[in-house]
């Protein structure tokens, strides 16, 4: 740890986990509920934790954007951060707020009152008073990082990392504009739930993985800047102006069905970018980075979000498929997969990357990390599968057949069995990845034999 | 990037002229304007008909003069280049502002051929044929306007790479135009 306000992010890594065990708990209660219908209906009804699965969701990765941030800016931009009270004062606002979410929501607490009811939106169900409260957080964010970055060195890495965070900041505010038209209010909805997943949260995804290979694999900087331009280039190209392929059947007019399906098609290509970026930084790398783990959870990240964000996305996106196949486990699938390869195992590797640092135990080898990963992603692209059939049956018996949903529900069961099953294999594989990252002091790595004569 | 004359000669993307990023632009471009055009041709093949008869309420006369304006302006963007490589500036300036000038008369034609439709009632609703014809021909306009400053931007300081990146995205709406005009106005016209 070159620069002490890097600890900062350790605060934040250590939030962002305890989440993420919150929320792929609440992910294996969901599937229980998928596969035994009444389990807790009384107590914990599906709505709301569904609410908590995707919410906690989305607050841990973003916990974990701050981290990554906290503790690649200081050393892009070769100084501390400005002002480590706000750091932590940020993170107490967003603590105390996700606090305040899950307790209205499970009692809920003031329904119907302006500032401390539940909104009930999807995803963005915070109460206004949270609202407020995230956009504080944010604004002592990026007020931090402004001032850290503006003082010190400015690279390509932090430049697409702020660019990325200063615009998904701003798309929040689009959570204040409520409008009574249901068409409208959706309208401005996928401003902020696409533009963060495929376009701004691509942003900050891109950068993380160049920090990540620029220190992984020691490949010249110029290089990995050329990569980062041109995938940021083809992401913001394809996915603003993607969002489109939400507008297919939402009251917007007819024409948003072909700038959606072309655009959103194109939505394959940064990822693709992202990918190719990756393993071919990894070969002509020279560098021999004993953090194999944080290597093999960057691989993995680039290579799921293309199979998860790309190739399940692109599945269904063209709007004469998507005709069929709207809101059915396809959807569920590709949430799945591409939320866990693009931003889940991003967080993870870095978190990988940065925690023997943080926690002076440098070098390490990670074997029961590698094992995490295994596990977790196994169990995801499992979950994806078995969902992706599931949804291909019942595109199939409910879309073209018109069987009533709740009867193709019934004949779904054994898909929703194995997917249960997938997600034991997920949570165990969390619950041992933030083991493996905490825990053990003595797995430290014995230095291999030094050869001499050159190798031929 | 400059390159030293000892350095070996620039091989694979390191051998495109004009800044890389332009040329992602540009084939990102083409892909999405190729799209648009598999996808008019892939719906016409379900109402030929209908498609024809719609196809007769465009203004080819128009479309042709705007080719004509589009390719002239095309050339005066190149001369541009040709005039900032051996440092003339003025002259670049007034090539430049020629291109641009032809681009505004392009807009014009289109604008009056836009209002006609609109005067006639026919809008994107009116037939798949127009909605694909406002999609690809709009789209396409905003590209005309997003040139036009673009070569505004490169003439204030005319240096060679710049005002090449510049003619390059003029390039590219040109050649779009080029592809746009047979397929939406000519093909299967008169059958």
């Amino acid at each position: 740890m070159k620069y002490q306000t890097q600890k900062i992010a350790y605060a934040y890594f250590l939030v962002a986990m305890i989440l993420f065990a919150v929320q792929v708990s609440m992910g294996l209660i969901l599937g229980w509920i998928y596969v035994s219908p009444n389990f807790l209906s009384e107590i914990l009804p599906f709505n709301v934790g569904r609410m908590l699965h995707t919410n906690s969701l989305i607050v841990w990765l973003l916990l974990g954007f701050f981290g990554a941030a906290y503790y690649l800016v200081p050393e892009e931009a070769e100084r501390e951060i400005h002002s480590p009270k706000l750091a932590y004062l940020q993170l107490l606002i967003l603590i105390v707020g996700t606090a305040g979410v899950v307790v209205t929501y499970l009692f809920n607490l003031f329904d119907g009152n302006f500032l401390l009811g539940n909104e009930g939106r999807e995803f963005i169900e915070q109460p206004r008073w949270v609202k407020v409260g995230i956009v504080v957080a944010a604004l002592i964010f990026l007020y931090n990082v402004t001032m850290t970055v503006l003082a010190g060195k400015k690279t390509a890495i932090t430049n697409i990392l702020l660019l990325g965070l200063w615009l998904l900041s701003l798309l929040f505010l689009f959570a204040f504009y409520n409008p009574a038209n249901l068409a409208l209010d959706k309208q401005y909805w996928w401003f902020i739930v696409h533009l963060w997943v495929e376009a701004t949260w691509e942003l900050v995804m891109a950068s993380i993985l160049a920090f990540l290979m620029l220190k992984l694999t020691g490949v010249d900087r110029e290089v990995i800047e050329k990569w980062l331009y041109v995938i940021v280039a083809t992401a913001l190209f394809s996915g603003i102006l993607g969002t489109g392929h939400h507008y297919y059947w939402i009251g917007m007019p007819g024409y948003w069905q072909w700038i959606g399906s072309i655009f959103s098609t194109l939505e394959v290509v940064p990822f693709f970018g992202m990918m190719a970026f990756a393993f071919v930084m990894v070969w002509k790398g020279r560098r021999d980075h004993p953090n194999k783990a944080a290597l093999l959870w960057a691989l993995g990240c680039a290579t799921l979000a293309f199979f998860g964000a790309g190739v399940w996305g692109f599945l269904h996106t063209l709007h004469g498929v998507n005709y069929y196949t709207h809101g059915t486990q396809i959807t569920a699938a590709h949430g799945h997969l591409a939320f866990f390869g693009a931003y889940v195992a991003l967080n993870l590797a870095i978190i990988t990357y940065a925690f023997p640092i943080l926690k002076g135990r440098d070098p390490y080898n990670q074997v029961l990390n590698m094992a995490s990963f295994w596990l977790m992603a196994g169990g995801m692209v499992f979950m994806t599968f078995t969902l992706t059939f599931a949804g291909t049956v019942q595109t199939h018996l409910q879309r073209v057949n018109g069987e009533f949903y709740m009867d193709v529900q019934d004949q779904l069961w054994v898909f929703y069995v194995m997917r249960f099953g997938s997600g034991v294999a997920v949570v165990l594989g969390a619950l041992l990845f933030i083991y493996a990252v905490l825990a053990p002091r003595r797995e430290v790595i014995e230095p291999g034999p030094v050869i001499t004569t050159a190798a031929e | 990037m400059s390159r030293t004359p000892t350095e070996p000669p620039a091989r694979g993307i390191e051998a495109l002229p004009g800044d890389l990023m332009m040329w992602v632009l540009i084939v990102s471009e083409l892909l999405v304007f190729g799209a648009g055009l598999l996808a008019f041709m892939g719906v016409r093949l379900t109402d030929p008909a209908g498609f024809a008869e719609a196809q007769s309420h465009l203004d080819r006369t128009g479309a042709g003069l705007n080719t004509m304006i589009l390719v002239t302006s095309g050339w005066l963007a190149a001369r541009a280049v040709a005039a900032a490589e051996s440092a003339d500036t003025a002259r670049t300036r007034a090539l430049l502002a020629g291109a641009a000038a032809l681009g505004v008369a392009f807009l014009w034609i289109k604008w009056l051929d836009y209002a006609a439709k609109g005067a006639a009632g026919i809008t994107f609703e009116t037939h798949p044929f127009f909605t694909f014809y406002y999609l690809l021909t709009g789209f396409h306009a905003v590209h005309v306007v997003a040139g036009i400053v673009i070569l505004g931007l490169v003439a204030i300081r005319p240096r060679a790479p710049t005002v090449e990146v510049g003619a390059m995205f003029w390039h590219m709406v040109d050649l779009v135009w080029v592809l746009l005009f047979p397929i939406i106005y000519l093909l299967g016209a008169g059958a």
